[in-house]
């Protein structure tokens, strides 16, 4: 893979949390009853983040939980390596909850799908909206985001890379492309 | 989807689709079983206790031999992960007409499983029908000689049930009773050696003979196996065995070999203390055991659905 461009630097990464952190309370109207759900990896310190600056905007600390969704993916039957399950905490009741769930990439969508259906397993939240540092388009799914870090409109040989802290060891988003 | 995956290598994994034993199996690859089983257990707990990763697949329970417990703990197993489930027992089935197992196996076949559960008496049948099917095979008892998917159950309580567990290295199980005619006791050594830890078999000479499980450790005397243990586990005894000239009586194999609180006190201060049931309180462990701090039975009982429901799920998924 080889790198094409530098889209977001930290500077950048952490304004674009600051908005959007600042949509999801003008949204919700304030962060009552607000819940924020990361999608494992990079989706957990996205979640974790835009808490921590909803509680300083707001002075109320949302829950903030961490799924996997492994176990609800639609190509368990057709792939040929074995993703590594990893643990669901949701350490509320999701039950009349406004849940924001955050992922670092919206792509093809069949994640959003997937986590979803996990949430809706574990009770009925009130709302449901979905939060996400780079949409890159190519949509296999009737899905989008309700806050958006930035579009990047991007071809299918490229990746776009998210790297966020403690994750990765600085913030940035970069777009590679794959090699021929 | 942006989801890490284990790089296995082709011929590795058709190596490991089934569990027969754990021959083919590492330490890192079981630790990996039981990590994916706490994921599981997780599951159970909710009010939906069920996903969809299985969905598409399904799981066949072959028992030629009486089990309730353990095909409804598989069963259940492959419900929660939404595989569809079909249920062959031999009971009035066409190898009481005469039919050889391997036609047996050829018309159950046709139902397209993609994954078998076998019980069978008799030693080494999983191992055969492994060969003459393209599904995975999973070992549910066969003779004496294996018990996987218990043995991991027990592994899995204890990983998670001793206070400050730091690995398996060093900790001491220490198997009393009917070794002999136990698989569950085979497939426990064979188990927790892999996984680092000792084993001390114990009981009468007449259920311990010497070729059983050579070059494990063992002794006669219950103190001797139960001193710095950090597990016990104790056999059942079968009561046709206690009427069979193996034992002189009983009273004599309670007297000298029965878990008792007297005898735990010389075990590790933590141990805990395992019987893979159904018991036979008084008989082979006293029921203050039975139902005292120590006993982790009723979490081994618990342990079975998520164990096999990670079982089914690192066998099926990632096999195509």
């Amino acid at each position: 893979m080889r790198l094409k461009a530098r889209l977001l630097n930290e500077q950048e990464v952490d304004r674009a949390l600051r908005r959007i952190a600042h949509e999801i309370i003008e949204r919700n109207k304030g962060a009552a009853d607000l819940a924020l759900v990361g999608v494992h990896t990079r989706g957990v310190p996205i979640a974790e983040r835009l808490a921590a600056l909803i509680a300083e905007f707001e002075g109320i600390t949302p829950d903030v939980g961490k799924l996997d969704i492994t176990l609800y993916r639609d190509d368990l039957t057709e792939i040929a390596l074995q993703p590594v399950v990893k643990k669901t905490e949701v350490p509320f009741d999701v039950h009349g909850k406004r849940i924001v769930l955050c992922d670092d990439v919206l792509f093809t969508g069949r994640t959003a799908r997937a986590a979803l259906d996990a949430l809706i397993d574990m009770g009925r939240p009130a709302v449901i909206q979905y939060a996400v540092l780079v949409d890159r388009g190519h949509r296999e799914l009737p899905i989008r985001a309700d806050y958006v870090g930035k579009n990047v409109p991007t071809s299918h040989h490229e990746v776009v890379k998210v790297k966020i802290t403690p994750v990765d060891d600085v913030d940035a988003v970069e777009l590679h492309e794959l090699e021929a | 989807m942006a989801t890490v995956q284990i790089e296995v290598p082709t011929s590795a994994r058709e190596r490991k689709r089934n569990l027969l034993d754990f021959a083919d199996w590492t330490a890192d690859e079981i630790g990996a079983l039981f990590d994916t089983a706490d994921v599981m257990a997780q599951v159970l707990t909710r009010t939906i206790k069920k996903v969809p990763a299985l969905q598409g697949f399904t799981v066949g329970t072959l028992f030629f031999e009486d089990s309730t417990r353990t095909r409804l703990s598989f069963e259940r197993a492959a419900r929660a992960q939404s595989a569809d489930v079909i249920s062959f027992a031999s009971g009035g089935s066409s190898l009481s007409k005469g039919e050889s197992l391997k036609d047996t196996l050829r018309t159950i076949d046709q139902m397209q499983a993609d994954l078998y559960v076998v019980r069978h008496a008799c030693a080494g049948v999983p191992h055969q029908i492994a060969r003459w099917t393209e599904a995975s095979v999973v070992n549910a008892g066969d003779g004496r000689r294996s018990h996987p998917t218990q043995a991991l159950l027990d592994a899995y309580t204890f990983r998670g049930r001793f206070p400050g567990f730091d690995g398996f290295a060093g900790k001491r199980l220490a198997i009393v009773g009917d070794v002999m005619h136990s698989r569950v006791a085979r497939s426990n050594v064979e188990l927790w050696r892999k996984l680092g830890g000792e084993v001390v078999l114990c009981g009468p000479p007449p259920l311990l003979p010497p070729d059983v499980a050579p070059g494990v450790a063992r002794t006669h005397r219950l103190e001797e196996a139960l001193e710095g243990a950090h597990a016990v586990m104790a056999l059942r005894l079968q009561r046709e065995r206690m009427a069979s000239p193996l034992l002189p009586s009983a009273t004599e194999y309670v007297a000298r070999y029965q878990v008792t609180e007297t005898a735990l006190e010389l075990a590790h201060p933590d141990a805990l203390v395992m019987h893979p049931g159904p018991l036979n309180r008084d008989i082979e462990i006293a029921s203050e055991v039975a139902d005292g701090p120590r006993s982790v039975i009723e979490a081994q009982v618990a342990a079975g659905v998520p164990i096999r429901m990670a079982v089914l799920y690192t066998l099926l998924v990632g096999k195509r």
